[in-house]
């Protein structure tokens, strides 16, 4: 299990619990992820002003990482989603990738089509297996009692993930957090959207989704939210105490990202997993491990 | 050049009656155009994005049905012109449940590229533009907090992100605008 390691624009800057995280919980289950040199923003951001730019800024990742011989490996959804389809498309489309590889050509590039781009979650679920995992897990999580987020981009568009899990009622990232021993705890719309990729046009519009989503959870009392996309992190995570000040609300909700949790699980230290970088302090939930 | 974005929404929004001779009616195809953008012409207008969209649950200015039947009308100028264009979080749920295979997203994206070309830019973008073609990224990397961290160096390639930018005319968008303010 060797992978391309796609890390994107937000998670080297300003998530790095998540990327740290990731790292450790790969190593332990011997997933190789390779840093590879070139990569660049996968062209998500760009896709509201001009889907070309998008279309020829994704083909170009790709195309380093086929360069490399690996298939992809991202922890971001947005990346994973853009990446994903770009991917799709350009295998599909000859008449389109003749339009990029023109393109591309300046660049001394040149797309084959020849790997996979897959979210990190996804390869644990599909390549590593909840038997595996369970199999390694040497620390008891059986008390803590956890909601989960799946956010959107990881599910959706589901036809681009070959049908992966249902994104009307998705089953991955609640299986992985049970393989830890966790208790899933349930809330009102879970699929909800946290609203953080419009923050920078309405941040009325997006803290209010965000309130609501918090809201919802917050009413089923979990020790701790699970998610897998830094977007959803940050807006649940580093924005839940302008939250609260702006609604008039209390949540305390940690928040984790999933590796964190299965870091703890197999056996791995608080800070090695950046759980002190985390926003909303998880202390509480870390006196429940002894 | 164009109005700034903002404030032809203050006066659009207010004007409730539609003018006929004002519609263009081939605004519909030129949306089709864009990838995805093939199938809204089926749309029957049952709602059902408008009835699972998250943004629409928190503020009606923001009404997929509405947007597409502005769209089917030909109200270019009032879509574009318009800031709840810029409002879709992406989320996916009405592609996924859209019984026409109307690609919402997709169409929103079109709609945001084309005011773009009009000159109807979200200043938020202008600046991500910048930040990409000077450093490949939208966050600049802090090497040294990575290293405190015990995180490997990263090298974000900006070069060729800046070419991409310069082959699809975008850096122009901030150039042109660069050129305005000097």
């Amino acid at each position: 299990m060797k992978y391309a390691f796609f890390l994107g624009c937000v998670i080297p800057y300003r998530v790095l619990n998540y990327e740290l995280s990731t790292r450790r919980v790969a190593q332990e289950l011997g997933v190789e992820l390779v840093d590879v040199d070139g990569f660049a923003c996968c062209g998500f951001p760009m896709r509201s002003v001009d889907v070309k730019t998008t279309l020829l800024m994704a083909a170009r990742n790709l195309c380093v990482a086929e360069e490399k011989g690996l298939d992809i490996c991202t922890i971001c959804p947005a990346c994973t989603s853009v990446l994903t389809e770009t991917n799709k498309e350009l295998k599909e489309n000859e008449e389109l990738k003749e339009e990029v590889n023109g393109k591309l050509a300046n660049l001394n590039k040149k797309f084959q089509g020849m790997v996979k781009v897959r979210h990190f979650v996804r390869v644990l679920y599909e390549d590593v297996g909840i038997e595996k995992i369970k199999d390694r897990v040497v620390k008891d999580l059986t008390s803590f009692q956890l909601a989960s987020h799946y956010g959107c981009h990881y599910l959706k568009p589901s036809d681009v993930y070959d049908d992966f899990d249902n994104p009307e009622n998705p089953k991955s990232l609640d299986r992985l957090i049970e393989a830890t021993g966790a208790q899933i705890v349930e809330y009102e719309d879970k699929k909800g959207c946290c609203g953080n990729v419009i923050l920078g046009v309405n941040e009325d519009i997006s803290l209010a989704m965000a309130k609501q989503k918090l809201d919802h959870i917050s009413l089923s009392r979990p020790d701790a939210l699970v998610l897998l996309c830094p977007a959803c992190g940050l807006q649940l995570d580093n924005f839940q105490r302008r939250i609260e000040a702006d609604f008039g609300a209390s949540y305390k909700l940690p928040v984790l990202y999933y590796p964190q949790l299965l870091g703890l699980a197999l056996g791995g230290e608080p800070e090695e997993l950046g759980l002190d970088m985390n926003r909303v302090k998880v202390d509480e939930l870390l006196k429940k491990l002894q | 050049m164009a109005q700034l974005w903002i404030n032809c929404t203050k006066t659009d929004e207010n004007r409730d009656i539609i003018m006929v001779s004002e519609l263009n009616p081939d605004f519909k195809y030129e949306v089709s155009e864009y990838p995805g953008g093939e199938n809204i012409r089926l749309c029957f207008a049952c709602g059902t994005c408008s009835a699972g969209c998250p943004v629409r649950e928190i503020d009606e200015r923001y009404n997929p049905r509405k947007i597409i039947r502005m769209v089917l009308l030909g109200m270019r100028d009032r879509v574009l012109s318009s800031e709840f264009i810029w409002f879709c979080s992406t989320c996916y749920t009405c592609r996924e449940r859209c019984p026409q295979g109307v690609r919402l997203i997709d169409v929103m994206t079109a709609l945001k590229n084309i005011a773009v070309k009009e000159g109807y830019i979200h200043p938020l973008y202008k600046e991500q533009i910048k930040l990409l073609d000077k450093s490949g990224a939208i966050y600049e990397v802090d090497n040294r907090r990575r290293e405190r961290s015990g995180l490997p160096f990263i090298q974000v390639r900006s070069e060729d992100t800046s070419q991409i930018l310069k082959l699809t005319g975008l850096s122009n968008i901030v150039a042109s605008e660069e050129g305005h303010e000097g």
